[in-house]
């Protein structure tokens, strides 16, 4: 006894005196004075292959002997094939038999001496790092980064205003074609999507302000409050995160992907200045587009809160416009404009930086468009803050 | 060898395909031999690339038929075509790598898609296939971007090559590699096709290449084959460009060179 068959070796003597297996099975054990013949019959594929691994497995030799493997009735043979039979005589090599090939049909030969030529263990993903002692690593290597990554911002932001200072020394050096296509993209293209919103969202605030407002019994205050959240903050916040999720998220994957295919290092490399070519363009559009989509949004909106007020409180348009001419300075309405160029700068600068910073493939610029959304928008709100208390400040 | 009855793993017939208005292929008439290796040559734009995602069903042909291994890719179901699929392996002009896995895992994508293997087994296919293309074994662990040029096209290939398939497809395999890699990537692909039995469909400019695998040849121009092939039939060819093509400077310095070799 020599073969087992390690699923039936608990089950005694008497099947492991039978190593032969069923006919459908890929290999088939014999006995022969001193010799073991093991056949491999049928297809050695890989669509086979599970089986026959699964077979192999359980074949555990158990003393010194001479083993043959017999090709005779194989039927058809692929390179997974290949490497099975090379995998098994190779094993039984290191267990201590003397193996080897009988009724080897040329062409299998040749596929098991290509496979055998190509035993290379390799590693098929970078060692992973699990332990707390990683994570802690990775929360200290991220915090470190952030700061870094916002230094760089600003670093970026001091390349853009120097390419812009040389723009305006020397105007022929601006691109404006590209320039007329960002604005219509950033700018014209909006129009639809940002006039909605801000539709519903003045008919939003009109329906609430209404409703809380007329618990004092002021639900005249309805035309102040539309006037001011929406010219002050709500007009312009709206817009900017809009086009913060519809521009700069583009000019992300777009100079992204231009980084993947090499563009930008083609551009560096032919003497022109990516800043000026690629993001200052972006950047100009998107301040000049943005203000003029906020003053946009905010005529909308108030028509929205207009349209509710008359439809549903019976605020005549005229009643409105007298209302809120009172509520109202120019100030309110400037407050809001004056925002608008600065936020329009944060987020396509931060568009254009994460752009920059792909590197790699695909992934990369799906984490890259991801972090330019988040830091805009977060730099957005932030920047509002401030703003908030600087106008305050000034009494405006 | 009988060339009547023989045994077509790809036939075209009648093709148009354009993008448009720009008609790329019009009647184009095509067979490839099961077991051959067809290398498929033209001028850049002649349309080598488009005619392989043709057959291959990525792109849609505006008329004429296309059968692969006796089915028609037009009539296909969806399910038929996934199977059909599994059956050729594909390498892309500029490799087409999943960019978000390593090389190793590359490989095991089709078989994980189509077969249960065990993991084990997975990772010893991946592994010989990768040392096979040419690869040192620490490539298996490393993302396609940390590859330089030929050692993604290699990587493809491998990927290609991992569900054994009956047919291969290669867009230029040998552009990018060095000459010595060019060359085993031709033994390579000699070695597959005599012990497969892999019918290989080579787009190339590689006139070595030509010379040291194909056993025949089809000259993609005028937007239509317009010659098949040995490369002794090349040589006879009387169409301008055929000869420029392999009476050429390079096409000489190449025979010359196999001449050498015999
Ligand atoms: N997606 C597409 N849209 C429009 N036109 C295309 C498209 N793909 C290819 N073409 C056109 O089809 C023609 C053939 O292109 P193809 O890529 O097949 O050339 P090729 O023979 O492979 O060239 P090369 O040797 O340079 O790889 C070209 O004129 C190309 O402009
Ligand atoms: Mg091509």
């Amino acid at each position: 006894m020599v073969w087992c068959i390690g699923s039936l070796e608990q089950q005694g003597e008497a099947f492991v005196q039978q190593p032969v297996l069923s006919d459908a099975a890929p290999i088939q054990v014999e006995q022969h004075e001193g010799v073991c013949v093991i056949r491999a019959t049928g297809a050695w594929t890989i669509d086979t292959s599970a089986t026959v691994a699964q077979v192999l497995n359980r074949l555990s030799p158990a003393a010194d002997q001479t083993v043959q493997i017999d090709l005779d009735g194989l039927s058809a043979l692929d390179t997974t094939g290949a490497w099975l039979l090379y995998r098994l005589k190779r094993d039984l090599r290191y267990a201590g038999f003397s193996v080897s090939f009988v009724n080897v049909r040329e062409s299998y030969g040749a596929l098991i001496e290509a496979v055998a030529q190509h035993d290379a263990p390799c590693p098929i993903s970078p060692p992973a790092e699990h332990s707390l002692i990683c994570q802690i690593e990775d929360l200290g290597r991220g915090t470190v980064r952030a700061f870094q990554s916002l230094m760089d911002l600003v670093g970026y932001t001091g390349l853009v205003v120097a390419a812009f200072a040389r723009v305006i020394a020397n105007p022929r050096r601006m691109r404006w074609a590209s320039l007329v296509h960002h604005l219509e993209h950033v700018g014209l293209k909006a129009m639809p999507i940002v006039g909605l919103m801000s539709l519903l969202i003045g008919v939003v605030i009109a329906q609430q302000g209404e409703f809380q407002l007329r618990r004092f019994g002021g639900e005249y205050f309805v035309v102040d409050l539309l006037g001011i959240s929406i010219l002050r903050e709500i007009g312009i916040l709206l817009t900017a995160i809009m086009v913060a999720g519809r521009s700069g998220s583009a000019f992300t994957a777009q100079i992204g992907t231009m980084m993947l295919n090499e563009e930008v290092d083609a551009i560096r490399t032919l003497g022109i200045d990516p800043v000026e070519t690629l993001v200052l363009p972006r950047v100009l559009a998107l301040i000049i587009m943005l203000p003029a989509l906020t003053f946009y949004s905010d005529i909308v909106a108030l028509l929205g809160g207009g349209l509710f007020a008359w439809l549903s409180l019976d605020i005549s348009p005229g009643a409105f416009i007298r209302r809120l001419n009172d509520a109202i300075t120019l100030d309110t309405f400037l407050v809001g404009m004056y925002k608008a160029p600065f936020f329009a700068a944060v987020i396509a600068i931060a568009g254009c930086f994460e752009g920059m910073r792909v590197r790699g493939g695909a992934e990369s610029v799906g984490e890259h468009t991801t972090r330019s959304v988040v830091e805009s928008i977060f730099l957005v709100i932030v920047l509002d803050a401030m703003f908030a208390v600087f106008f305050s400040t000034i009494g405006m | 060898m009988a060339t009547d009855d023989m045994e077509h793993v790809i036939r075209v017939r009648g093709l148009k395909t354009a993008f448009g208005r720009h008609v790329v292929h019009d009647g184009l008439d095509l067979d490839v031999r099961k077991g051959e290796i067809l290398g498929v040559v033209g001028g850049s734009g002649s349309g080598k690339s488009v005619l392989l995602r043709t057959i291959i069903g990525l792109n849609r042909p505006v008329a004429g038929e296309i059968e692969v291994l006796g089915q028609n890719i037009g009539k296909l179901e969806e399910s038929e075509f996934r199977t059909l699929a599994t059956r050729w392996g594909v390498l892309f002009q500029f490799g087409a790598l999943f960019s978000s896995l390593t090389v190793a895992q590359n490989v095991q994508v089709p078989i994980r898609e189509h077969l249960k293997l065990p993991q084990t087994l997975m990772d010893e296919i991946a592994s010989y296939k990768i040392s096979m293309v040419g690869l040192p074994p620490e490539a298996g662990a490393k993302f396609p971007a940390e590859l330089s040029g030929g050692m993604r096209k290699r990587a493809g290939l491998a990927r290609a090559l991992a569900l054994d398939p009956e047919i291969l497809f290669l867009d230029e395999p040998t552009s990018g590699l060095d000459p010595i890699g060019a060359a085993a990537f031709d033994r390579l692909i000699r070695q597959l096709r005599d012990a497969l039995g892999l019918t290989v469909f080579l787009v190339t400019h590689d006139l070595d290449t030509l010379n040291a695998v194909c056993d025949r040849i089809a000259v993609l121009a005028e937007k239509h084959v317009i010659v098949v092939g040995t490369m002794e039939d090349m040589l006879q060819q009387e169409h301008p460009w055929v000869r420029d093509y392999f009476h050429g400077p390079r096409a000489r310095a190449a025979r010359a060179s196999v001449e050498q070799g015999r």
